[in-house]
């Protein structure tokens, strides 16, 4: 297919930045509601450019990954996450530790060291899709950031999801996606990892009568 | 500079189409708000019908109005008016593009603005000030992202030129550019509030805890008043105009090309309509936010667009 | 009769200003006397401005003068940098004098008439002298003599307690300055001992020593220049002192700093690293971010100017560190696009900043208010002054068609050309820089808004102001010059290019081409890249302006009527109502707070008679200047022990020190 060969390494850096640009505005949101919608385009994006790496690279694999994509992280953990907040009752109020401005700029400069640690990594990669590799090490650090900027369970966990959102992305990126069993296997270990997670926040808000993770530091020993 | 006979005919029609139909697609935009509202609203031609009302109206001016604040309606209209030129919107072979390029567009916007601030300042009035202030609050923020946009721009296509720009984007081959994404939203949110909005101004209010625009131009009436609401819809033309120019520049018109010209007009009419209608779509789903709220939203578009030329050195260089 | 050489007129100019200074202490008291001096001083600059064109285009001129040490002669030397600054610093200062004779009192609590006259005039004339000086002897001395006598012009209304601590503080950076330059001088010889210039451009420098040598000059002149961290005195002095003479500091002295910076590294080492201009480049961006967002908060008219000329010095800063990476990179077309804009913009600065603080001398002069909360309105009161300074503040809020937005179309120009850079890290800061630059133009605007709006729009604030009366003949010639330098430098930038132009080709060995061949268009490098051309631009602005306001007039009727102004219905509109200067710094002080030191308190809801008060400082006081000035109490502290105020204690102190030596040398 001569459209693809020449439109589909554009369409996937394309969905790179889209990843990237996602990454960055769940930095800057403030509700939990659209941290979660976000969540769920970070998943249809990163389905899409899976599907589009194995429409140009042909490998049948990754149809499957793209598959389990689109139920696990479009479909089954949006929904319990919703569940969750339902539940908790939690719906708008994340604040947030660091403004939100000064929360983008230490971003921009992590986008930076990220490309610049993925330069010689992608230079040897050679595949197709080797540019995006920077944008998917800058997703993880910029989800990782969120992590800590916010003091509430909910939203460092969807922060936790989507790093690995960027690990996957890396993944398909740079190498064509992992053996379908490691990639299966990591799947499963996030859902019960937010299984055990949603558990947990009932036991945190039980005890400390709200979601605030700085509570937890009540917990240490004097 | 020799300017072809097209481009001196592209460049006065869409001088005159900017002016005569900058009315209209504000009528647009608050019909398609009315509708989606679910209202039957004031119908199409209600800005021709306002400034009708307001050109014949006798002006009251307050008694210590100075000639600076009775010169400002006429300035914001002429710089706006100039910015409507500049931006190609029917064909990229324009006389005036060799004067000024998008840093000269965004020095022209940022002038107006001088001239309705100081404007707002000068009666010397509680609404005034605060209408100035919060207007160069917006100012300096959507400024330099507005910038940034063009610069994005402007690396992809190598130059700083308008015309260039869009030549580049509309003529040469199809290919995606990541880093526009990154600009497109942050060109979104700057118009928004650059326009006066709804997240960040609400262009139906006179709610004095919330009004920004519509504050600095409480002293206004008559003749005044229509240029300032006339200069208020040229600058959504021109902020539409460029938009459309930046990431939907398909049906601009190359150099000398008569034909381009005439079938640019159709497909500029039918992007603006739809441009509008998304204008509205967006300022329905979202609620008009704090006013210190305000900076955190351009600061994020300011550096969604720094981004933008970050990714377009990462990632296209 | 031959006309002498542009060198030895520019040296006897200078010589002029010495005699008409020290003409003025024939009688020390009359202000008639002093008067009539500084329209002569005018007549001078004028003069030294015609001289330096003449020797823009000239080869260079060397001069050994019979003055100085017997061994060490004065050397001077006229070339197309210091031509430059000379075209600067005369058409400058004879507005400023012009001005300066109409607005010389005779105040009782400062200095005399006389002694005022010959401070400024040997100011000027030191400050020529540094721009021709050509060894490091004979610049240091001019060096010393211009920071000595802007000191004592500083202080002139010395009675004030916080003016001679203004003073104080000046001295002292100017002297730290010095040292740092003198340091840089001897870095520079390279263990020859000749301190001409002539023989540093010849020695070839090791990169380290270089190295040295940069850091120092950026130091020694950053510190008169005003950079971060040394620019404390800044906002000190400006507004200690009286209104031409903060014109002066401003506009011509922070340029000498910059003069210097050039022609040590570009000229004396010759050759630089690009790293070096990484420095500058950050240097001059956190000092033109830092001045302008301090500048949005400020109360006080000259120091919101002051801290605007931080600003501005950064910008120009900011432009010699791209240049410098560029020529550090051998890309020498770029080099020279960056040091375009960067003298351009010194010389746009000159003007604009020289026209603002005259604008506020006449304030000063006709309300003796210099708060921001005291004034208001003046433009019914002042109308030549006002629309004077509306020219100044559209041109330093970086707006077309005037001179600020086009050094900075310049600037951001040579920035969009970066990614060429052969350097990863660098082309992915360059954007950040960019930014920095465009935030920085759009606070301009914001400050200036403040800065126009407060103290010549809206109503009077104080009662008094009634009886304000507008600026009288010279001061307006004054004013008026520099307005039209604004417009002409802003509709001529090819003209200025031209000027630049062998300096560019001097320094970076390229010039910058203006590209299109008609003196319409600006286009740096290619005219498909960018064009701009200020005067079609204006023309354009202008006949639509005039066709909408003869349409409207023609189609419609022309009824007014004035009436109290309206302000949504509300009852009371008193002057009180409008925004204060710190109500309209308020957002810029939240949006950066991180910034600023704030201390302040606010009234409890109930308070009957409640008091608000808040300060924003600069954080680096307390971080830098208040621990070393500590740590040096305690230094000095230990040298104390060795006072005992016995005659006999010193001499046995002095015995010790003979016998010790006299062991060394044994």
């Amino acid at each position: 297919m001569p459209f693809l060969a020449h439109y589909g390494t554009q369409l996937i850096n394309l969905c790179a930045a889209v990843l990237l640009l996602l990454a960055f505005t769940m930095l800057t949101q403030r509700r939990i509601l659209s941290l979660i919608h976000l969540y769920t385009a970070q998943g249809l994006v990163l389905f899409a450019s899976t599907v589009l790496v194995a429409l140009v690279t042909g490998q049948a694999e990754l149809y499957k990954s793209a598959a389990l994509t689109l139920a696990l992280k479009v479909l089954a953990l949006p929904w319990l996450l919703h569940f969750l907040i339902r539940r908790l009752n939690v719906k708008w109020d994340v604040e947030t530790l660091i403004n939100i401005p000064t929360t983008m700029l230490i971003g921009i400069v992590l986008v930076i060291l990220a490309f610049n640690l993925a330069a010689p990594i992608s230079r040897l990669a050679g595949t197709v899709t080797r540019a995006t590799l920077g944008i998917a090490m800058a997703s993880i650090l910029l989800s990782f950031l969120m992590m800590i900027t916010r003091s509430k369970a909910v939203p460092q966990v969807i922060g936790f999801l989507s790093m690995e959102n960027g690990l996957f992305f890396a993944a398909t990126a740079a190498v064509y996606g992992m053996p379908f069993v490691f990639e299966f296997g990591i799947a499963f270990d996030v859902l019960v990892a937010v299984l055990i997670m949603g558990v947990f926040f009932f036991q945190i808000r039980e005890r400390f009568d709200s979601l605030d993770t700085r509570h937890l530091e009540r917990l240490k020993e004097h | 500079m020799n300017a072809s006979l097209s481009g001196l005919a592209a460049q006065f029609t869409e001088l005159a189409l900017a002016v005569l139909l900058a009315p209209l697609l504000t009528g647009w935009v608050n019909q398609c708000r009315a509708w989606l509202q679910n209202k039957s609203g004031p119908g199409l031609l209600q800005p021709y019908r306002l400034l009708g009302k307001l050109f014949q109206k006798e002006i009251v001016l307050a008694t210590n109005a100075s000639p600076l604040f009775r010169a400002a309606p006429y300035l914001i209209f002429g710089c706006l008016a100039l910015a409507a030129a500049i931006v190609p919107t029917l064909g990229t072979d324009l006389p005036l593009n060799a004067a000024a390029d998008a840093i000269a567009l965004v020095g022209l916007l940022a002038l107006a603005r001088l001239f309705i601030s100081l404007a707002g300042m000068d009666v010397g009035t509680a609404f005034g000030t605060l209408g100035a202030r919060r207007e160069m609050l917006v100012g300096f923020l959507a400024e330099p992202a507005l910038l940034m946009v063009l610069f994005t721009a402007s690396l992809i296509s190598q130059s700083t030129s308008l015309a260039t720009i869009v030549e580049t984007l509309a003529h040469r081959d199809f290919v995606i550019y990541p880093s526009l994404a990154f600009a497109g939203v942050a060109f979104t949110m700057v118009s928004l509030a650059e326009n006066a909005r709804i997240p960040v101004d609400n262009p139906a209010t006179h709610l004095e805890l919330t009004m920004i625009h519509e504050a600095m131009i409480l002293e206004y009436s008559g003749r005044h008043l229509a240029m300032v609401e006339w200069a208020a819809s040229l600058k959504l033309f021109v902020y539409s105009c460029m938009g459309l120019a930046l990431f939907f520049p398909w049906g601009v018109a190359g150099g000398g090309d008569w034909l381009g010209i005439v079938l640019a007009l159709p497909a500029l009419l039918a992007k603006l309509a739809v441009g509008g209608a998304a204008l509205a779509l967006i300022e329905i789903v979202s609620a008009k936010m704090r006013i210190f709220r305000a900076p955190e939203f351009l600061g994020t578009a300011f550096l969604l667009a720094v981004l933008a030329l970050l990714v377009h050195v990462l990632l296209e260089g | 009769m031959r006309m002498p050489a542009p060198l030895d007129a520019a040296l006897l100019l200078a010589g002029g200003w010495l005699a008409l200074g020290l003409g003025a202490m024939a009688s020390p008291r009359s202000i008639a006397l002093a008067r009539a001096l500084f329209p002569a001083g005018a007549l001078v600059g004028l003069a030294l401005a015609a001289v330096g064109l003449a020797g823009l285009f000239d080869a260079p001129a060397v001069r050994l003068l019979p003055l100085g040490l017997p061994e060490l002669p004065f050397h001077a030397r006229l070339d197309c940098l210091s031509a430059f600054f000379l075209v600067l610093l005369g058409s400058v200062s004879a507005a400023v004098s012009v001005f300066a004779r109409g607005y010389l009192r005779d105040d009782p609590g400062s200095h005399p008439p006389g002694l005022q006259a010959l401070c400024y005039h040997v100011f000027l004339a030191s400050m020529a002298l540094v721009l021709l000086a050509d060894d490091a002897y004979f610049f240091m001395v001019a060096w010393e003599s211009m920071a000595l006598s802007s000191f004592f012009l500083v202080i002139t209304d010395h009675r004030h307690a916080e003016i001679r601590r203004a003073g104080y503080l000046y001295l002292l950076i100017a002297h730290l300055g010095a040292i740092s330059i003198l340091l840089c001088f001897g870095a520079l010889q390279g263990g020859s001992g000749d301190y001409t210039f002539d023989t540093m451009r010849e020695i070839h420098q090791p990169a380290a020593w270089a190295s040295v040598a940069f850091l120092l000059a950026l130091a020694g002149f950053g510190a008169k220049a005003g950079l971060l961290p040394l620019h404390v005195w800044l906002p000190e002095a400006h507004p200690a002192a009286p209104s031409p003479v903060s014109a002066l500091l401003s506009a011509v002295m922070l340029k000498t700093a910059v003069y210097g910076m050039l022609r040590v590294t570009l000229d004396l080492i010759g050759f630089s690293l690009w790293w070096w201009g990484v420095v500058a480049l950050a240097v001059g961006l956190a000092s033109a971010l830092f001045g302008i967002v301090f500048a949005a908060v400020q109360s006080d008219m000259k120091r919101l100017l002051a801290y605007s000329s931080i600003e501005n010095v950064g910008l120009i800063v900011a432009g010699f560190g791209l240049a410098l990476v560029f020529h550090g990179f051998g890309m020498a077309r770029l080099a020279a696009l960056a040091l375009t804009a960067t003298l351009y913009h010194c010389l746009n600065h000159a003007f604009f900043k020289g026209l603002l603080f005259l604008a506020t001398g006449s304030v000063l002069h006709a309300t003796s208010e210099r708060s921001l909360g005291r004034l208001g309105g003046l433009i019914h009161r002042m109308p030549w002054v006002a629309w004077c300074a509306l020219v100044g503040t559209i041109a330093i809020a970086g707006l077309p068609p005037l001179n600020g937005f086009a050094s900075e179309w310049l600037l951001l120009q040579a920035f969009l050309f970066t990614p060429g850079l052969p350097q990863a890290y660098l082309n992915m800061l360059v954007p950040l820089a960019a930014a920095a630059v465009a935030l920085t133009a759009a606070l301009s605007g914001y400050v200036m808004v403040k800065f126009y709006g407060v103290v010549f729009l809206g109503q009077a604030r104080e009662a008094k102001l009634a009886q304000a009366h507008d600026a009288d003949l010279w001061q307006r010639a004054g004013l008026a010059w520099l307005a039209a330098g604004c417009v002409a430098l802003g509709l001529a930038p090819t003209i200025v290019i031209g000027l630049v132009d062998p300096i560019a080709r001097m320094l970076v060995a390229s010039g910058m081409d203006t590209g299109s061949g008609s003196w319409l268009f600006v286009a740096p490098i290619d005219p498909a890249r960018a064009s701009y051309s200020p005067v079609i631009f204006l023309l354009g602005v202008a006949a639509l302006v005039a066709i909408a306001w003869g349409s409207v007039r023609f189609f419609y009727h022309g009824r007014m009527r004035r009436a109290a102004a309206w302000d949504c219905g509300f009852p009371f509109i008193g002057p009180r109502m409008q925004d204060s200067a710190e109500g309209f710094g308020q957002p810029v002080k939240v949006v950066f707070r991180p910034m600023f030191r704030i201390r302040g308190e606010a009234p409890a809801p109930l308070d009957t008679r409640p008091r608000y008060h808040e300060s924003a400082d600069d954080r680096l006081w307390g971080w830098l200047y208040v621990p070393v000035a500590r740590a040096v109490d305690r230094a000095t502290g230990l040298v104390t022990v060795l006072q005992r105020g016995r005659i006999s204690v010193y001499l046995l102190y002095s015995f010790a020190t003979l016998l010790l030596l006299l062991l060394i040398v044994r």
